[in-house]
């Protein structure tokens, strides 16, 4: 079927508002044209295709961000972590990334100017691989034109986390990031993320895991009434390698995480996890995920959870593909939206694709009202309603939270959720 | 104490009349207890005292120490002292046990403008009154009720209940599911907490939960009303006769 006029010209009018880098090594310059030819030929995503039905992504799509107020001044989520530290000013890296023993960094634009292997054999590698059978044009879009991230290599075992953090001066400042992560064989490395780093944020990680390496992406935005964006991950995963992601969003407009997860070598391990708290009019957190099995004894997990209140929207869109020869998958999956009004709205849609035949897969996925009984049951203890809510809500989450493989920094994820839901409450 | 008044109470939803003017009066500390056959509205009782939602009171009154609890949220009657020790414990998943009893008991203290109590006093406190129960530390951790067998699960209640240190305690078929041992424990728990300020209202089908906790005061209960009232032996009797009787006499 012919691609909608409408949709091309909305691609050329993004490509036009984010001028392609110059200067580029020829490597790059290739992959940036090669991306840019994806976006024309998908067209920009509207609100008729397929997986973007239930987020108007028309926000998205503009050629410039709605202007967002600044949020008021809070402590970042990982004040307390001993981290590499990373500022992301309104989309631009602002302090000077430095290694690590076992982690070596470069800027994007420092990587796309030189001949780094690893950087070439991935860049805009992954995101490709993961247009089919569904196209992510915002992820073509980033590929071609984002001039600010990270090339990081890790050799080892990390000693510190990374920590991205975004900060606005801006309100206007229209964010695309674009972050290459390679771990070679038996390296781990935790990225954690806090703050907002735009008006308006495009980020995509293409994260590349070896053999035994592990990676662990958590990533915590707080509240920002006016926050939109897209935050993408495409990885693939080396035998007995592990990935695991978590991401929390406290309010914001539109929060669309969509992740693509290739499971390549046997025994690997991806477990994705997220969570909202979502308020009033206006607000969508979309996931959307696809896992898919492509070796054997692999095992993939799923956790979503969103609190939704006013007419907050809660959309999960998750699939699970288990290739031919795939066999002794484990493939799991749970969204589970908690509405606390009743004009609010979770709309869930799993999906499992299977061609091996020995193998477990299960989904499930549910939404309703704060559990009556269990209300009723601590109020009779002395807790007041909304407080009896909140314990409900905290719990709900919690589940989420659980998946966050580092005690600590589960903790801490805990501790500002509770925070976060007493400030709302 | 606890003083109810011609209470007539009927669903919500449906136009069924479950309590048809019960009249009780439990004095500080006394045990009472309620026996009837099964629909004859004991449950309805324990439940509208606590606030629970889905009933209407059509006429009567239920008055704590002189306070009118049927205006009362279900919190604010626990805060002036009435305590329900569920039938039904109910299991709320990711909410831990200690978490639990600590935000329960400081709420209340909050709502009689008493002092919190930190995290580390109220530790001490409640472990002591968990080992009278022989409730583990590990059960204080997992979350409220997941997972607990049905003896742990009134063990649970109890614990609450000596935690919490209501003026009014009201125990609805606490002895259901539970074994001799379990039943004993229970009943040890209970007696520990019966003093002179303290009234107890003990909901039962049979008279062996009686056995362990022994009432000053029998009431039957039958089809919404209470048909008779009498000392400890009226409770053997019904062991012995069962309710044909009792409900022949009372038509």
């Amino acid at each position: 079927m012919a691609v909608p006029a409408r949709k091309i010209d909305m691609a050329e009018a993004l490509l036009a508002a984010h001028p392609a880098p110059g200067g580029e090594a020829g490597w790059a310059a290739s992959a940036r044209a090669a991306a840019a030819s994806r976006l024309r030929a998908s067209g920009a995503p509207v609100r008729r295709d397929e997986y973007w039905r239930w987020t108007d992504p028309a926000s998205l799509t503009a050629p410039a961000p709605t202007p967002a107020p600044l949020p008021e001044a809070t402590a970042p989520v990982f004040a307390g972590v001993d981290a590499l530290e990373v500022v992301i000013e309104d989309g631009r890296i602002v302090s000077a990334p430095e290694g690590m023993e076992g982690v070596e960094i470069a800027t994007l634009a420092d990587a796309m100017s030189r001949d780094i292997h690893w950087a070439k054999d991935l860049f805009g590698v992954l995101e490709a691989n993961g247009q089919v059978p569904v196209t992510r044009p915002l992820a073509a879009l980033n590929t071609a034109v984002a001039t600010e991230g990270l090339a990081i290599r890790v050799t080892g075992k990390a000693p510190r986390p990374i920590l991205l953090r975004g900060r606005r001066k801006s309100d206007s400042a229209d964010a695309v990031l674009h972050h290459v992560i390679r771990l070679e064989p038996g390296a781990e490395l935790t990225v954690l993320e806090d703050g907002g780093p735009g008006a308006r944020v495009n980020a995509l990680i293409e994260a590349d895991v070896a053999d035994d390496a592990a990676l662990h992406l958590i990533r915590a935005s707080g509240p920002e009434a006016e926050r939109r964006g897209v935050w993408q991950l495409f990885a693939r995963l080396g035998r007995e390698s592990a990935l695991k992601a978590f991401a929390i969003a406290a309010g914001g407009r539109l929060t669309r995480t969509e992740q693509v997860v290739e499971l390549t070598g046997d025994d690997a391990a991806v477990h994705l996890a997220g969570a909202c708290l979502g308020d009033g009019d206006d607000f969508t957190h979309d996931d959307t995920v696809f896992v898919i099995h492509d070796a054997e004894r692999c095992e993939s997990r799923q956790v979503f959870k969103k609190v939704l209140r006013g007419t907050a929207k809660g959309v999960f869109q998750g699939k699970i593909l288990v290739k031919e020869g795939a066999q002794k998958t484990d493939g799991y999956q749970i969204s589970q939206g908690l509405l606390l009004d009743e004009r609010a709205e979770f709309l869930a849609k799993p999906e499992l694709e299977i061609y091996a035949d020995d193998v477990i897969c299960s989904h499930g996925s549910t939404c309703g009202a704060a559990d009556e009984n269990a209300l009723y049951y601590l109020r009779a203890r002395g807790i007041p309603k909304r407080e009896a809510e909140s314990l409900l809500v905290l719990s709900f989450l919690g589940e989420a939270i659980e998946e966050i493989e580092d005690e600590d920094l589960a903790e801490i994820l805990r501790e500002q959720t509770a925070a976060w839901v007493k400030a709302g409450a | 104490m606890l003083a109810i008044k011609n209470l007539h109470v009927k669903l919500e939803e449906e136009d069924k009349v479950i309590l048809k003017g019960v009249d009780l009066t439990v004095e500080a500390g006394k045990v009472h207890a309620i026996m009837g056959p099964n629909g004859s509205g004991k449950s309805t009782l324990s439940y509208v005292l606590s606030g629970r939602d889905g009933y209407e009171v059509t006429e009567g009154e239920a008055s704590l120490d002189g306070e009118d609890l049927l205006d009362m949220d279900p919190e604010d009657r626990a805060a002036a002292g009435l305590f329900l020790a569920f039938q039904y414990p109910v299991e709320i998943p990711g909410v831990g046990n200690m978490t639990f009893l600590r935000t329960a008991l400081n709420a209340q203290r909050k709502a009689r403008g008493e002092a919190e109590m930190s995290a580390a006093e109220f530790l001490k406190f409640v472990r002591e009154k968990a080992a009278d129960l022989e409730i583990s530390p590990e059960m204080l951790k997992r979350s409220v009720n997941v997972g607990f067998s049905g003896g742990e699960k009134k063990r649970n209640e109890i614990l609450q209940m000596a935690v919490l240190a209501p003026k009014m305690c009201i125990l609805d078929e606490t002895d259901s599911g539970l074994d001799v041992d379990a039943m004993k424990l229970v009943a040890d728990g209970v007696n520990a907490l019966r003093d002179a300020g303290r009234g107890f209202l003990v909901i039962t089908h049979y008279q062996r939960l009686l056995d362990h906790i022994k009432p000053d005061v029998v009431h039957i209960m039958a089809d919404g009303r209470i048909i008779k009232t009498g000392g400890p032996e009226l409770a053997l009797e019904v062991e012995k006769n069962g309710y044909a009787d009792l409900l022949k006499e009372a038509v």
